[in-house]
């Protein structure tokens, strides 16, 4: 069996998923081959060559920066000369803006956000949470030549030692690409907040009900000496600026006291808080899955709470 | 102008859950139904391209599902779609499943756009939409913020929000798909006199066509093990809160 990982690199560097996803194919004890795809990435081999990888395929795009089109294209060529029964991505924004496609037009089997693998004889067993995390699926791939898994990040201990693998090239002539990458923008940031250095958050999500609810814990927030962080749809609600958003696509945290009201807990949230020091969760909701990730956890009014947590301090 | 956006009724599980016989998915008295929010996204980003650029563009709503999905259907033909079809007898549904399904319906009604939500908020696979422009070999964009379509030119630039707020801007050569991230817009809320006409709106119903291929298959689902799961700090509010306060202060020592 031979698993085909796909470094992952933004603005020309590699990204930490990269090494988690080694790991996962490290852990299905096959051989181990990395793709890296991109323009000019000779310098980056070093850190991709490491423990546990077999073979090291460079494979040399005209474009510098993720274009999904070049992507799929890209992998096509790499899946034709490796032939792997595994390929292993990231789910992450870009792998999922062009992994999907891949599967499909590769004839492959496919699931994302898989946070558990592992063998089954020629087969590959997959699991990864349905309903809102609330059940896990245990997945199989029948009648497919391989399967495409976007790997959740955070799970597998990256590997870094380094390696000793074998490096070949690979030049992918595109088709010029459908997608074109222009430029990068930095989030603007209206709001000066830095959350991430931050050592207590006390963060809010759509729990608290209305904007209007908002200020209740602001005051709150400064009354303890909190920086006060809230979840996406809040966000996207324009009650409070990009910059306080925790998650996926907000800012991953690491305060030592995370606090949170009426946070349920999505994915995308957790991938951005869960190493914080102590988290401490309040929900209306006993099935909110924050109290998973939660060491301490209160089934009670929101409002109440933070009436009597403002008396604390 | 057409544009097809792929929609879903998304399930939530309350706090229990039963299991059908053969343990490969929670039946379905324990689910409650309801338009993906990032489907709303969606549909909301096709009728403000048509009342921007083009009156007459057509707006086709599109979901694979039994008649429990025609809920979701309707509140979209209420945001303003102007017709909707539903595919029915699709056995499994994963991703490569439905997107295949999706795609089978997209290639005979040739669209210009296509849109998904970016993810479901039941499965969070995020990846129908480019599973739907893998069969179509079209290309596809996915996680938009911003879109600015550009007909005559035959493409679009739109603003993808990556890890952290990185915003990528590129551009994209239509036909093409693209999968629609919350808060793009505001989606709108249906008028009485809207929900009222969407009843009159046509939701035609197709049967899935054969496909063998499957993403995956669901050997069992189980209800995962709360072993470390959060300590209780009780229910009386003012005993909780002083239990927060000490664990803080103890914390940030």
């Amino acid at each position: 069996m031979k698993a085909l990982v796909v470094a992952e690199l933004l603005r020309g560097e590699v990204q930490e998923v990269t090494w988690e996803l080694i790991a996962a194919a490290r852990s299905l004890g096959c051989s181990v081959i990395v793709a890296l795809i991109g323009k000019g990435t000779t310098s980056l081999v070093d850190r991709i060559n490491v423990a546990g990888v077999d073979e090291l395929f460079i494979v040399s795009v005209e474009s510098a920066e993720f274009e999904s089109d070049v992507h799929r294209q890209a992998m096509q060529a790499v899946y034709a000369e490796v032939k792997p029964q595994v390929i292993l991505m990231g789910f992450t924004i870009n792998s999922i803006g062009y992994g999907p496609a891949l599967a499909a037009q590769l004839g492959l089997g496919f699931a994302s956000d898989v946070f558990a693998i592992r063998r089954d004889g020629d087969g590959i067993i997959a699991n990864r949470a349905f309903y809102g995390g609330k059940v896990v699926g245990e997945l199989e791939f029948p009648n497919v030549s391989g399967v495409l898994l976007l790997l959740r990040r955070g799970i597998w201990e990256p590997v870094k030692e380094a390696g000793s693998a074998v490096t070949r090239q690979l030049v992918v002539n595109c088709e010029s690409g459908r997608t074109r990458h222009l430029e990068f923008q930095e989030a603007t940031a209206e709001d000066q907040v830095d959350i991430s250095s931050a050592e207590f958050l006390l963060c809010v999500g759509r729990g608290i009900g209305k904007k209007e609810n908002l200020g209740r814990f602001e005051q709150l927030a400064e009354k303890m000496g909190a920086t006060l962080a809230v979840s996406r749809p809040l966000v996207d609600a324009g009650w409070v600026t990009r910059a306080r958003q925790v998650g996926q696509s907000g800012k991953t945290v690491r305060p030592k006291v995370y606090l949170s009201f009426g946070v349920s807990g999505a994915v995308q949230h957790v991938a951005g808080m869960k190493s914080s020091g102590v988290i401490i969760a309040i929900n209306s909701d006993p099935e909110a899955s924050i109290f998973n990730v939660a060491r301490y956890g209160a089934v009670v009014d929101l409002f109440e709470v933070a009436d009597e947590l403002e008396k604390c301090f | 102008m057409k544009i097809l956006v792929c929609i879903k009724q998304s399930h939530s599980l309350g706090d229990d859950a039963e299991f059908n016989e053969d343990n490969t998915d929670v039946s379905p008295d324990y689910l409650e139904g309801a338009l993906n929010e990032w489907d709303s996204f969606a549909t909301e980003e096709a009728v403000q391209i048509r009342e921007r650029q083009d009156e007459t563009a057509e707006i086709v709503i599109l979901s694979v599902g039994n008649e429990t999905a025609d809920r979701a259907l309707r509140r979209c033909l209420a945001m303003g779609g102007d017709r909707a079809i539903r595919i029915e007898g699709l056995e499994n549904n994963d991703p490569i499943s439905v997107g295949h399904a999706l795609s089978e319906v997209a290639r005979a009604e040739h669209p210009d756009l296509v849109f998904c939500g970016a993810q479901s908020s039941d499965s969070v696979q995020a990846a129908t939409g480019a599973v739907i422009a893998g069969f179509l070999e079209w290309p596809v964009i996915a996680v938009v913020t911003k879109l600015d379509y550009e007909p005559k030119m035959k493409k679009a630039i739109a603003k993808r929000e990556l890890e952290g707020g990185l915003i990528d801007l590129v551009e994209v050569d239509t036909p093409a798909v693209f999968t629609i991230q919350s808060g793009i817009n505001s989606p709108r809320y249906a008028t009485l006199r809207a929900i009222k006409q969407a009843e009159r709106k046509d939701i035609s119903v197709v049967e899935a066509s054969r496909f063998s291929d499957v993403g995956y298959r669901v050997r069992r689902m189980f209800v995962p093990p709360k072993a470390n799961g959060a300590e209780l700090l009780g229910a009386n509010v003012r005993e909780v809160a002083r239990k927060i306060s000490a664990i803080v202060k103890e914390a940030l020592k």
